[in-house]
């Protein structure tokens, strides 16, 4: 295959990959009555943010907006935090039944929460976490591909630089707060993008856990949009793009670390 | 400090990796070792959310025999993964053969081939329909345009099925095209050097090295990829709610259904653990047939 019919091939993948979202951002940008005119353009002829605009005023969407971030930015937290936690045990110290805590934890990607909402839905509800944001942040928390990323970045740290850590007599917790979370700086951004994304988009569990309006994420809340006879397109899709957003943000925020945090072993198994 | 001097010759400890792993441990423990062994225990009991339950042995699975619609979820949803998981690990790995070299602008379309992968299944979910509307959709436009016939892509059955399939597919291609690249990254210089003194054709390159040497990275590709699309309902509840009628139900939505609409958790359950099962058989399988091939 020679270099020119490539670079075709590449910039057609662009047009299938990438012309379904700019066809949404673009037609978030037209009027409701131009929205549905033929001829199509590709281009609003007016461009216009009063899709945005009523997006906003519509009922809850602030809220859910309020909602999705707060479940998002403290499930990560929580996330970086105790895989991180983990990685560090499973990958610098020697204990017994360490490889058998790290299999189990692996194992458990077996077991979607699709095959285990029934028992989920009960448990919650005994918790009395149904309607809650607690009910959506804690339980996803725990990842097993969080915990492997994490360990396996850690094992690349030296050990030397531990051992003369507790030499000077710093204490374990300091040890792990202060050398190998500054070290592990990549593999935090990656987990960090990973984690964002799960939970920003997540569908399934606030599906099963929030029934109440007050407490919908965007996603339960655009699902629920869509699943209506008449679909109100222009307040949509300009839902749809600042749906979109944050996970942009997030992305170029850390993007350099993650390129780093994804070749150093994260992708190999 | 007796403690810390056995600390600093080893790493041999318990009470400090225990400390660490605990929060970890709890949560899975918690929500997802109880419920998956209280879902197992479920499923051999009539078990209603408002009305208690009795334990009724396995009545459940002698139910799910001959339950029409069980079988017609499951056949859709194997039909489904088996479309999605070849589709997808090819195109992710022709995509990952075409951009993996690392020159100016490599990088750059690889940006563009993961934006998908990005979005939630829902906005995947109303992207398409937006697309593919019948009336309003895109697509249709362009093909009346050029002198066609509209196509109701998402509404006739056949035409549903193959829609998910391949909105599925491209939903997911940029995440495992980035495992492939990685994967394809690692062989080392040298082993290409030698095959082009070799004089080896670029067919022979690829099936007689990169091939081989990305074996690993192609196996978990294809587990991670089989699980996943078992698990696909997001993508099904905004495109076409399992229908026209039943073409596109899947396993989970009918759990789902059974459990929360008829208020039926222990026969729902059943279903789930036959899910679970068939997931565990295929990925061990996998894994089997993937030992078998390393071994000649």
């Amino acid at each position: 295959m020679n270099k020119i019919m490539q670079s075709t091939i590449k910039i057609i993948l662009v047009l299938l990959f990438f012309f379904p979202i700019l066809w949404i951002a673009l037609s978030s940008l037209k009027l409701q009555s131009e929205l549905f005119t033929f001829p199509l353009s590709l281009l609003p002829e007016n461009p216009t943010l009063e899709n945005y605009r009523s997006a906003f005023k519509t009922g809850n969407f602030l809220l859910y907006f309020k909602n999705t971030t707060i479940v998002a930015v403290v499930s990560t937290t929580i996330t970086i935090l105790i895989n991180t936690m983990s990685g560090y045990a499973l990958s610098k110290y020697i204990f017994k039944g360490r490889d058998t805590i790290f299999f189990i934890m692996i194992a458990t990607l077996m077991i979607p929460l699709q095959v285990i909402l029934v028992p989920i839905f009960i448990l919650e509800k005994n918790l009395g976490m149904l309607n809650t944001l607690m009910g959506i942040i804690i339980p996803p928390a725990a990842t097993p591909t969080g915990i492997f990323l994490a360990r396996q970045y850690m094992m690349t740290i030296p050990n030397s630089l531990i051992e003369a850590a507790r030499i000077d007599g710093g204490s374990e917790w300091f040890i792990f707060q202060r050398i190998i979370l500054p070290l592990s700086k990549p593999i935090i951004a990656t987990l960090a993008i990973f984690s964002f994304m799960w939970r920003w988009n997540d569908f399934l569990w606030p599906f099963i856990v929030i029934a109440k309006q007050k407490k919908y994420t965007l996603q339960l809340a655009l699902a629920n949009f869509v699943g209506q006879y008449d679909v109100d397109w222009s307040k949509l899709l300009s839902m749809t793009v600042i749906s979109i957003i944050p996970l942009v943000i997030v992305f170029l925020m850390f993007q350099k670390y993650f390129i780093k945090g994804m070749t150093s072993g994260g992708v190999k198994f | 400090m007796a403690n810390r001097k056995k600390g600093a010759s080893s790493f041999h400890q318990t009470r400090a990796p225990l400390f660490f792993l605990a929060p970890n441990l709890l949560i899975f423990f918690i929500f997802i070792i109880i419920p998956a062994v209280s879902g197992l225990r479920m499923s051999f009991y009539e078990w209603s959310i408002l009305g208690g339950h009795s334990f009724t042995g396995i009545s459940n699975y002698q139910a799910l025999i001959g339950d029409a619609m069980f079988w017609k979820t499951l056949g859709n949803t194997l039909r489904f993964v088996l479309f999605v998981v070849p589709l997808l690990t090819a195109s992710a790995l022709c995509i990952a053969l075409l951009v993996s070299a690392e020159d100016s602008s490599n990088g750059l379309f690889r940006g563009f081939y993961y934006l998908p992968t990005m979005l939630s299944f829902v906005i995947v979910g109303i992207t398409w329909r937006w697309i593919l509307g019948d009336e309003i959709g895109v697509l249709n436009y362009i093909i009346k345009q050029t002198g066609g016939e509209s196509v109701q892509w998402l509404t006739l059955p056949a035409m549903a099925t193959t829609s998910l399939i391949f909105i599925s597919v491209w939903a997911q291609t940029g995440f495992y095209m980035v495992m492939f690249v990685g994967g394809l990254q690692a062989i080392p210089e040298s082993l290409f050097d030698a095959a082009s003194i070799d004089g080896a054709s670029k067919w022979q390159t690829f099936t007689k090295i990169k091939l081989p040497m990305i074996r690993p990275t192609m196996l978990v590709v294809v587990v991670l990829a089989t699980i996943n699309s078992f698990k696909a309902f997001e993508l099904i509840f905004v495109l076409t709610k399992g229908g026209p009628g039943t073409a596109t139900k899947f396993l989970v939505q009918s759990i789902y259904q059974v459990a929360f609409e008829e208020d039926r958790m222990g026969y729902a359950s059943s279903m789930a653990v036959i899910l679970m099962l068939v997931i565990g058989v295929l990925t061990m399988l996998q894994f089997k047939l993937n030992k078998e091939y390393s071994n000649e």
